[in-house]
């Protein structure tokens, strides 16, 4: 089978939605590719790219908390009690 | 002429616009997720029952904070109270070898993360979370639960009622929006 250059080109939209789902690991291999074709060549979502990845580096590496809904509801209903 | 600015309390909305922040915070203090959640809601009850003595000066996170910050170091004296007294108990690197300048072994121990490291991952923390929560609340909702909760892009459309095109946009605003807020803040 082959592949033609048309069908590896990609909008800038669609670079930087994939670039957001790989963050997640949620790209598949073949958009990963056509990420990385696109970059090769767009020096703007090569930047974003690279800071979005910077991003993803910085929340894994703070280990962030979040409530769960339901302990944030408790503590609603908590304060509602003394309000 | 200088206009000063008076910031009001609303406690009905610290749950939602601060519990995270808090929570980030105390975490980093107390390494312990339970007991900072404890210590957040002491947080808020305390902002109650002082709230007459809010002038306004501050805003409303800040004081919270002020206020977060007393109860860490409550939370410390109590436990040490609890031992008799404040101890700090530390073990031999390498018991089976007596010899060596035991304080010089132990601050160098390789094999063991900075405390720098740990320092700047903590105000890294709370640097993200800051810039998070001057998110719009929905974005703010989406980023957590994707990218701190780990939830599924399915679970959060369906938990949200939103489509995964409507979510996509939203972490993709969210994300550009703390790339230009880490850049500000965080070099």
């Amino acid at each position: 089978m082959k592949i033609g250059l048309n069908t590896m080109k990609i909008t800038h939209e669609e670079a930087l939605h994939i670039c957001d789902k790989a963050q997640y690991n949620e790209a598949s291999k073949w958009e990963y590719f056509k990420l990385k074709f696109h970059t090769f060549f767009c020096k703007t979502c090569a930047k974003h790219s690279k800071r979005n990845s910077e991003l993803t580096g910085f929340c894994s590496q703070a280990s962030l908390h979040a409530l769960l809904d339901q302990e944030k509801e408790a503590m609603k209903e908590e304060l509602k009690k003394q309000l | 002429m200088s206009a000063t600015i008076t910031h009001t309390l609303n406690p009905e909305k610290w749950v939602d616009l601060y519990a995270d922040y808090l929570f980030n915070y105390a975490v980093s203090r107390v390494s312990d997720a339970e007991i900072a959640k404890d210590l957040v809601q002491e947080t808020f009850f305390a902002g109650l029952n002082s709230a007459k003595n809010y002038k306004g000066d501050a805003a409303e996170r800040t004081w919270l904070i002020a206020i977060l910050k007393r109860k860490v170091i409550d939370h410390y004296r109590k436990i040490n109270s609890k031992k008799g007294k404040a101890e700090v108990r530390m073990s031999y690197v390498n018991a089976t070898e007596e010899e060596g300048d035991w304080l010089e072994e132990r601050v160098a121990d390789p094999f063991t993360k900075s405390g720098e490291d740990n320092i700047q991952n903590k105000e890294l923390g709370i640097a993200i979370t800051d810039c998070l929560s001057k998110l719009p609340k929905k974005q703010s909702l989406v980023f957590t639960k994707k990218t701190i909760q780990g939830m599924s892009t399915e679970d959060i459309c369906n938990e949200l009622g939103i489509n995964p095109s409507n979510l996509w946009v939203m972490i993709h605003r969210a994300r550009t929006a703390l790339m230009g807020c880490m850049n500000e803040n965080w070099s």
